[in-house]
């Protein structure tokens, strides 16, 4: 039987533990097939977004009266609406609408929600209490409710679209934090880090945050998903990006006018809302499973 | 049991008094006078002093609150300015006909999402597992305002077997009421069901992998008995608490679903008031939403307590 010994046995447990937490979930998200197709679709969205001036047939805010209602054809790849628009052009130019509604909503919900969360979770007391409560009132409230009237009072664009998501979001992300703090604050390292003389501030950056990221980072895929259908809910009501500018969601709403002569104007937009809602919450469920420590 | 009672009841009261600061501060977000906007095209100024006093517009903001609050408590949640009727009456005409398309929504949620995830488990790692969850990926990612146009277009429109909008109430024609809402029903049952059957996928494959199924099988015990008696009375009862945690969703969805398929229930309401800027019944439709959820929330917690004798004390 080989010995090993102590100094060998170090240096094998170091070579296996070399690997940084990024890389390691990297490589687990990378064995699972519905997170990497998520991946890519989002990918390929964020590029269409990106370059659609560039990529999109048509102007996507152009009327053309002799091409109305016009069928799929390879004029009009996806066809043309009630006032002879390129659908393909305003589906491409749409993806800007709600991937940003997505992005920047779930962004303010994080810069609200994560302080409140570590100041919560942290400072406990009174702070706590408070936090908490509100917390509570606003997850009272069904999310798209809230959003809806918190858009009716600010006044219809995107946004305010994005600023009523963003606030009515916030919630969860707070719960979450405070949640993740509670947990992480008792360790060993946070009150070694407390012993030597470290700053309440300094511990909660830069020791408190690195560890809850993971748990922050699948919650805001997630919450995109969300975002991206509460962004095409507002503007299928009218309060979210306002007309002549494309949105999917205010795409359908116009389809549903048309439907009998008109059906693949609610077929396209819809589709691409499922598309990048699938997408993300693909992406998310994988980042759970990746960034689970149980999982191997 | 009392105790447990008495702390969620306490827990209840500041969570109430947020929501209710929440909602009477969502009037302070209106850019400008509010009585200005609240008189619409009246731009009299004897109008909009009568607008000031009668919603003590010209008070000092805790004193405007204290007033609403009150008011609230007594059951006034304002008036309509659009429709000139109190809001509680506004908000008790349009009830029962949310009432019913939710009643539906959960009774085909609990149907397709427990029989799926039931299903699902069961036959783990079979095509009827595989399909169970592509059934929940689809039911989680599907705008329902999209499955909604979707099925107008297939049933109304090209089948012509369902009436594309409208509604008539279950008292007048049983059966014309369940073909107007049957379609906006499935919509909203639609997600729960994917949340559900998700739930009851996870909560079932832990039981059948307990003891006491072991123990049931080792007795010989057909597996069809296993399954039902046994696995699935356990794994059930969160599911059952879960459908009424649902209800947020449902009254979101209802938003949409009521206003594409032109239903006059609670959804309908609010968005119309959206639109009219009617602003108490939007604050007094939410103030409505808010407390049914959180009353929801506790009698959901309490079946649980009642339904888990571990945890009765």
């Amino acid at each position: 039987m080989a010995v090993v010994t102590a100094p060998d046995t170090i240096a094998a447990a170091g070579a296996e533990t070399i690997e940084s937490p990024g890389r390691r979930a990297w490589r687990r998200l990378k064995k699972r097939k519905g997170a990497m197709v998520g991946l890519a679709v989002v990918g390929i969205m964020v590029a269409v977004a990106i370059l659609a001036p560039w990529i999109a047939p048509y102007d996507p805010i152009k009327q053309s009266w002799s091409a109305v209602r016009k069928p799929p054809s390879e004029l009009y790849w996806l066809g043309t609406d009630e006032v002879g628009r390129d659908l393909l052009s305003r589906i491409i130019f749409g993806a800007r609408a709600s991937l940003s509604a997505g992005l920047i909503s779930v962004s303010i919900a994080l810069s609200i929600g994560v302080p409140l969360g570590v100041a919560a979770g942290y400072i406990g007391g009174w702070i706590d209490a408070l936090i908490s409560r509100i917390t509570d009132a606003m997850l009272a409230t069904p999310f798209l409710i809230l959003a809806i009237a918190l858009a009716a009072f600010l006044g219809p664009s995107l946004g305010n679209a994005m600023i009523a998501i963003g606030i009515t979001a916030t919630p969860i992300f707070i719960r979450l934090t405070r949640g993740q703090v509670m947990a992480v604050k008792v360790e060993d390292y946070i009150e070694a880090a407390a012993a030597v003389g470290n700053p309440r501030w300094r511990i909660a950056v830069k020791h408190i945050l690195p560890n809850i990221l993971p748990a922050l980072l699948v919650q805001a895929t997630l919450a995109i998903a969300t975002a991206i259908i509460a962004e095409a809910a507002l503007s299928f009501l009218g309060l979210g990006q306002q007309p002549p500018a494309p949105s999917w969601g205010s795409m359908l709403n116009t389809a549903q006018r048309f439907l009998t002569n008109a059906p693949w104007m609610a077929i396209w937009p819809g589709l691409a809302i499922f598309l990048a809602v699938l997408s993300f919450n693909l992406l998310g469920d994988g980042l759970r499973d990746a960034l689970d420590p149980k999982s191997r | 049991m009392l105790s447990f009672l008495g702390h969620r009841l306490l827990q209840l009261i500041p969570t109430l008094f947020f929501v209710s600061v929440i909602i009477f501060g969502l009037q302070q977000l209106l850019p400008g006078d509010p009585a200005l906007i609240m008189a619409g095209e009246e731009r009299d100024p004897e109008v909009l002093a009568q607008i000031r006093k009668q919603y003590r517009l010209d008070q000092p903001i805790p004193i405007q609150y204290f007033y609403w609050i009150k008011g609230v408590m007594a059951g006034d949640l304002g008036e309509s300015m659009r429709i000139k009727k109190p809001v509680s009456e506004l908000v008790l005409e349009k009830l029962p006909v949310t009432l019913q398309l939710a009643s539906m929504a959960i009774i085909i949620a609990l149907t397709i999402g427990v029989g799926a995830g039931v299903i699902s488990a069961v036959k783990k790692d079979t095509w009827l597992d595989y399909a169970a969850n592509i059934f929940a990926l689809w039911g989680i990612s599907t705008p329902n305002f999209w499955l909604g146009i979707l099925l107008i277009f297939l049933f109304s429109v090209q089948l012509g077997w369902l009436p594309a909008s409208g509604y008539v109430s279950l008292g007048e024609d049983w059966r014309q009421s369940l073909a107007t809402t049957i379609m906006p029903a499935f919509v909203l049952g639609n997600a729960i069901a994917a949340v559900l059957m998700r739930h009851t996928r996870g909560a079932m494959l832990q039981v059948l992998t307990s003891d006491y199924v072991r123990t049931a099988r080792a007795k010989g015990l057909v597996e069809r008995v296993v399954v039902i008696k046994h696995a699935m009375r356990n794994a059930l009862t969160p599911i059952i608490t879960l459908g009424a945690l649902e209800l947020g969703t449902l009254l979101s969805g209802a938003v949409l679903t009521e206003q594409i398929f032109t239903i006059p229930g609670f959804g309908k309401l609010i968005v119309d008031a959206v639109f009219n800027r009617d602003y108490a019944v939007v604050q007094g439709v939410v103030l409505v939403t808010a407390t049914t959820y959180i009353t929801l929330n506790l009698l959901a917690d309490i079946a649980y307590v009642l339904a888990n004798p571990r945890l009765r004390g």
